[in-house]
């Protein structure tokens, strides 16, 4: 966790915007209790370890301050298994149009 | 907390960060205590439907296809009554840079920033549109910032917000993640603020504009392909601009007999800014928790004046189910060869149940696709789904509830559409108007025929309904 990540890596930094309790009067009561919070990406200006405060220069040369929680941040976000609610969908139908001489 | 700018003091500032960012004195087009004027509102950036055309070309946006879909006509005239079932055809708008129709919206006021010698633009938006204005900022060699509201208290992100920030990234711009709730608002106000950037609002003219091009050529391509105008178009519909930009263009390239349909999926009884509720949608736009608020009243944006009003131009608005577009999205795969969506998928649904109701030779455009992949695809927003404790099976449609059951039609005949009252969304329109007053201010003639106009009714209806409401 000590570990010192070199200047210039591609990092995310975290701050609270708002903390629980102190969110705007229109919110409904769950996100009220909860905080308002922001993650950016931008390169490490100088070394820093995991959980540090620190700076960070993102993509359009904004500075900005917050704490170290990720290195070379990956998208993780997939299509996942098939959902097999809608796999007979395309049969189904194609059934539907050669009953009407529609399709072979 | 991470800044000194209070949130009051900020927001005390709103109006003059929105007017040096967005350049428009909208105090100007103050006509009445409500109305104001619309048409000189747009006609007064100088951009006409053939200007931003040629804007357009130039960074390739626009110039989509239209197909006709013949196997899912053909689907519909299955289930029709004999004589029933209209031709349907999409505009492939997927086929723009960024992947959907949001690059014509983004267009313009990238564009409009580098005349004005803006350095940078902002957008503060987690969907299609934080894609464009990143891809035309990159192609106009300016900086881009996008604020998105991305991911819960959980810190589980929206899929589909996950690819637009990945997509932001892509090219090139700062994407600022929120987690829910409506003050990303005075995350943005902070960011225009800081930079001196424009702000590439999805409310403002330029927006709107932009999108006119998408009616315009649709009505045009159509003429050329068959030689008529489209009986009707059905447009997603959000905040409003889709419709509003459509059916505007529509208008200028004379198609004014066009129905025009707004389409929404029905998420009723999920609250919008719910840390709950947020990954429980399965649907990040073109639903029911934008467009019913922005329809009854739209000045509820960034800027002063919101450029999309859509309860101006639609002749109707409909809702589907979840599980009912989710259905289409396959059959549109299946069927067609066309993996698209999500949105687009939502008037193609409502387009499927519309046509039956119209006779074969008549013509329904559903007026856009937009690119699918990791995130935007219904396996990553069904396995999310399944995750968050929503049930996901086959069964009657009917039995849909937005977070709890999304029920996947057994067959295409279940598909229905579900018709929103205008005569209710009017009436919640006025109550809106009447609310916004402030102690003192009364309603002139200019007034009502601005709220003739907004609500696409009469004056006569509009003193009616305002009597009966004072
Ligand atoms: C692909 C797509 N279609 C439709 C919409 C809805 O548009 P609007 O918000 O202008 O009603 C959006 C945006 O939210 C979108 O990204």
């Amino acid at each position: 966790m000590t570990e010192l990540i070199v200047k210039g890596t591609w990092v995310e930094v975290y701050n609270l915007v708002l903390p629980a309790g102190e969110r705007a009067p229109q919110v409904p009561e769950d996100t009220q209790k909860v905080p308002l919070e922001m993650r950016t990406k931008g390169f490490l200006v100088k070394p820093a370890s995991l959980g540090d405060e620190t700076e960070i220069v993102t993509t359009v040369g904004r500075r900005l301050r917050g704490k170290l929680i990720e290195v070379n941040p990956a998208y993780t976000h997939q299509f996942g298994p098939p959902t097999p609610e809608l796999s007979a969908i395309g049969e189904e139908v194609r059934a539907i149009l050669r009953a009407r001489g529609q399709l072979k | 907390m991470i800044e000194s700018v209070s949130y009051e003091t900020l927001m005390s500032q709103r109006a003059e960060i929105m007017k040096q960012s967005v350049g428009i004195d909208y105090a100007q087009y103050e006509t009445g205590v409500l109305a104001f004027d619309y048409e000189r509102l747009l006609a007064d950036t100088g951009y006409d439907v053939n200007t931003a055309c040629e804007i357009q070309s130039n960074t390739a946006v626009g110039h989509t296809p239209l197909i006709e879909l013949k196997n899912i006509t053909e689907l519909v005239r299955a289930v029709a009554k004999p004589g029933k079932g209209a031709r349907i055809f999409v505009k492939d708008e997927a086929a723009n840079p960024s992947g959907s129709f949001k690059d014509r919206r983004a267009s313009l006021s990238v564009h409009q920033a580098k005349q004005k010698n803006y350095t940078g633009v902002v957008a503060a938006t987690s969907g299609n549109y934080g894609a464009a204005v990143a891809s035309q900022a990159a192609k106009a060699g300016l900086r881009c910032i996008v604020v998105q509201e991305a991911f819960d208290s959980q810190g589980i992100a929206q899929p589909e917000i996950a690819e637009k920030t990945r997509a932001c990234e892509a090219y090139g711009a700062e994407v600022i993640r929120l987690s829910v709730g409506p003050e990303l608002f005075y995350v943005f106000l902070r960011v225009l603020k800081e930079t001196g950037y424009f702000n590439a609002s999805l409310y403002t003219p330029y927006s709107v504009l932009g999108i006119e091009t998408l009616g315009y050529e649709l009505a045009v391509q159509m003429q050329e392909q068959q030689a008529v105008f489209p009986d009707v178009v059905i447009a997603t519909h959000a905040g409003g601009g889709n419709v509003t930009g459509t059916a505007r263009g529509l208008r200028k390239a004379g198609a004014v007999d066009t129905q025009v349909i707004a389409a929404s999926v029905d998420l009723s009884g999920l609250h919008m800014a719910s840390d709950h509720d947020f990954n429980r949608k399965s649907f990040t736009t073109g639903h029911t928790g934008f467009s019913i608020p922005f329809t009854s009243w739209p000045d509820r944006v960034d800027v002063p004046r919101n450029a999309a009003r859509a309860l101006r131009y639609m002749d109707r608005f409909v809702t589907v189910t979840q599980g009912e577009v989710f259905y289409i999205t396959q059959v549109l795969a299946e069927l067609e060869g066309l993996q698209r969506g999500p949105a687009g998928n939502t008037s193609l649904a409502a387009a499927f149940v519309i046509a039956q109701e119209l006779d074969k030779e008549k013509i329904i455009v559903v007026q856009e696709t937009e690119y699918t992949g990791a995130g935007k695809h219904p396996f990553s927003q069904l396995n999310l789904a399944k995750q968050m404790g929503v049930e996901v099976r086959r069964g009657d449609p009917k039995d849909n509830k937005p977070g709890q059951h999304i029920v996947i039609p057994e067959h295409p005949s279940q598909i229905t559409v579900t018709d929103v009252e205008l005569d209710h969304v009017r009436r919640s329109y006025l109550h809106h108007a009447i609310e916004s007053l402030n102690q003192g201010e009364h309603l002139s003639d200019v007034d009502i025929d601005f709220l003739a106009a907004e609500t696409h009714s009469s004056k006569t209806y509009v003193q009616e309904v305002i009597n009966a409401l004072c």
